[in-house]
């Protein structure tokens, strides 16, 4: 093992840090109401919406950024921002493919996303978002037919207000936290998901979000509504080009689930980490949280956590319907200088509420890798059940691993199961695994597997695969 | 197709192997004997290329090539198999899946198409028979919970799957029952022909009595002492090392 030298697994690290060279159209740097108001005219809002953004701007300015994380933030200047950008000449979102600028369509391709329906993956519809905007949906016309809202937000909000109106700001108020008010003051766009009463959406939709042009924050908002009796399974995945300054990628997911409804939300972060030392990189700072607002229903988050300079991430699930059921599976991978913080919250507020939490982080190099969960078991939450299982995976001894799992119990007919493990990767294991026949990589790539397997089995078959080798290549150079 | 010339290896800075000679041909089974700390499971690490094991001088030819400059993983697709006196247990790998996953590795190296999953399943029913390992073991994760039978039993399975060309096993007599001792010595002679050999380390003469070495060394101090055939392990079974 003492000849395997680190060269030999450098080769493929990043592979989506390219900059696409097409021109971008920016509202100047800087975070006040004028700039609020021209990216309400960009996107043509209604009256309404610029006046929640105001109202969110507002509120920021008495809110300061929150510290809890377990991470070392660098500073960050929000009047040295740019808070939107898109591809020039975008006035309005192409009504065909054969109109989007084929800079785009090969950008997509190179990451994997083809978005010309004949290439697309069997099963599964797609909406791009570059930088701040959508510039491809694709499979509309054939889940409009059976009454599913698939778009970008900011054409929901002009199609469907009455939707958008009635659920945004429902699940995470604008007064919410620093980051997220910011969001409910700036985002540009994001998708937009409705399930009518009783379908079950019979493919995956998913969206890919590309941050391209420098010195520009992300800050895309997603709404998934479920309707009563209705399911479907949501994908996201992200990556960045590679680049020494630090982007702000700080987005906001809210998703509803009524009487029955079933909503999978499943991620895919791979945002560009940084490079071996920790220079550059995404700062992911983002909210996520489901509301089982009717009885019987279930929001299950899986999530696959291998990029960023810093994630800083807690899907959460709020129980209130009788019966229903938050899941929370999560994979986190860190290495070199990566830092980590995320878990969820699991608020228990409805009669036989059940949350299940499954958290691995696996941590390499000299990265930091955090888990921080709440279940909280409100007066009413009769019989309300946890179990919550968090699993720690050390590469090598100069990384650090951290569990905060934090109870808040009022109901005494709950119960809270939890356990937890670290453990290492031994040079017994990996010597073993190598007399074998598996090389260094190969033997590592299938111990880490092993240990996440659980998780990655949550995730749609499409992706599955390709997850698994993500996991294998965020850990490269981490051995030998 | 092994040879061994004045090896000497130290570990932890601790000189353990001392120009150490030997001399394995094709299809020959050698048992090495000796008293703990002898440095009996020190050539089968050495050979096999653990790390800290160094190697301060001498040479290893395995089939004619330099063994020593070869990664552990290269000498395993080369044909060298080391049965673990400990195996290791990986949690959330289970059994099948690996050991898949190192047939494949060595189908690579012959540049062979990964083997299909109905095929392996076939061979995997077969190999298990013979050693009396019911299926439902590979279904849990590889040698995690296994009692000490199962795990030289799994062992001798990888063996069987892999088709090694020199095989090295470390004490694997220990922790075996005698029932157990008897179905995996018989499922070892039948991996015995003419282009394969042994390296047999233990302590007792029980396993010697169901595989039958060709020679027996006896090893003391990092060197071999005695060089003889069975009726040396018989001997020493009587009278001790001293």
């Amino acid at each position: 093992m003492n000849k395997v030298s680190k060269d030999n697994f450098t080769q493929e690290k990043y592979k989506y840090g390219f900059v696409t060279e097409i021109e971008s159209e920016k509202i100047p740097k800087g975070l006040n109401e004028d700039v609020i108001k021209l990216i309400s005219k960009k996107k043509n809002e209604p009256e309404w919406m610029l006046e929640w953004r105001l109202s969110a701007f507002k509120r920021l300015e008495n809110m300061s950024v929150p510290k809890w994380a377990k991470a070392e933030i660098d500073e960050i200047d929000f009047q040295d921002l740019y808070y939107y950008s898109s591809p020039k000449d975008f006035k309005e979102k192409p009504k065909s493919l054969d109109e989007v600028d084929p800079k785009l369509l090969e950008t997509y391709e190179k990451l994997g996303i083809p978005l010309k329906e004949q290439k697309v993956l069997a099963g599964v519809a797609v909406d791009a978002v570059f930088d701040s905007v959508s510039v491809a949906t694709t499979f509309k016309e054939k889940l409009n037919e059976i009454g599913v809202i698939f778009c970008p937000i900011s054409e929901a909000i002009q199609k469907h207000p009455e939707l958008v109106k009635k659920y945004i700001g429902s699940v995470i108020p604008v007064t919410d936290h620093f980051y997220a008010t910011l969001n409910s003051a700036v985002f540009s766009d994001g998708s937009f998901v409705y399930i009518p009463k009783g379908v079950k959406c019979p493919m995956e939709l998913s969206t890919y979000f590309r941050i391209n042009a420098s010195e520009t924050g992300q800050f895309e908002r997603t709404l998934i509504i479920a309707d009563e009796g209705s399911y479907v399974s949501y994908l996201e995945g992200c990556t960045a080009p590679m680049r020494d300054e630090n982007q702000l990628h700080a987005a906001n997911v809210e998703l509803v689930a009524l009487d029955d409804a079933e909503i999978k939300y499943s991620t895919v972060q791979n945002w560009y980490p940084g490079d071996e030392n920790g220079k550059g990189g995404i700062y992911n700072f983002v909210t996520k949280r489901g509301l089982c607002k009717g009885k019987n229903s279930k929001i299950s988050w899986t999530q696959i956590e291998t990029g960023s300079a810093i994630t800083w991430k807690y899907p959460s699930c709020i129980l209130r319907g009788d019966n229903s059921t938050g899941e929370f599976y999560s994979v986190a991978i860190t290495n070199n200088y990566q830092q980590a913080d995320t878990g969820t919250k699991m608020i228990h507020l409805g009669k036989n509420t059940k949350s299940r939490i499954i958290s691995k982080g696996i941590s390499a190099g000299k990265s930091s890798n955090t888990y921080r969960g709440l279940v909280s078991f409100h007066k009413k939450a009769k019989n309300a059940k946890n179990f919550t299982q968090c699993d720690s995976l050390l590469v090598g001894s100069e990384c650090k691993a951290n569990t905060i799992p934090l109870t808040e119990n009022s109901s005494n007919s709950s119960s809270i199961e939890h356990e937890a493990t670290t453990s290492k990767i031994s040079d017994e294991q990996l010597f073993y695994c190598m007399q074998r026949g598996l090389d260094a990589e190969e033997a590592q790539s299938l111990i880490v597997n092993g240990f996440c397997k659980e998780v990655l089995q949550k995730l749609p078959m499409e992706f599955a695969v390709e997850a698994q080798k993500l996991v294998s290549i965020s850990l490269e150079g981490s051995v030998g | 197709m092994l040879e061994i010339k004045n090896l000497n290896v130290t570990v932890e800075e601790k000189q353990i192997l001392k120009n150490l000679n030997l001399n394995i041909g094709k299809g020959e089974v050698h048992a090495i004997m000796g008293p703990n700390g002898s440095g009996k499971s020190t050539i089968a690490h050495t050979l096999a290329g653990k790390p800290n094991y160094n190697v301060e001088s001498g040479e290893v030819n395995l089939n004619g090539e330099d063994l020593l400059s070869k990664d552990p993983y290269e000498r395993s697709l080369n044909g060298l198999f080391l049965a673990f006196q400990y195996p290791i247990e990986l949690p959330g790998v289970t059994n099948a899946s690996y050991l898949k996953q190192i047939v494949n590795a060595h189908r690579k190296s012959r540049k062979e198409t990964p083997i299909d999953a109905g095929e392996f399943l076939k061979i995997l029913k077969e190999k298990s028979k013979l050693l009396d390992i019911p299926m439902d073991m590979h279904s849990r994760f590889v040698n995690a919970g296994f009692s000490g039978g199962e795990k030289k039993k799994n062992e001798v399975l990888q063996m069987d799957l892999l088709n090694p060309s020199l095989i090295i096993m470390d004490e694997t007599d220990s922790g075996l029952d005698v029932d157990a001792l008897k179905t995996t010595a018989e499922a070892i002679n039948k991996l015995r022909n003419d282009e394969r050999s042994f390296i047999i380390i233990t302590h007792y003469l029980r396993l010697l009595e169901y595989i039958e070495p060709d020679y027996v060394h006896v090893f003391q101090n990092g060197s071999v002492i005695e060089t003889g055939d069975k009726t040396l392990a018989s001997r020493i079974d009587q009278e001790g090392y001293s």
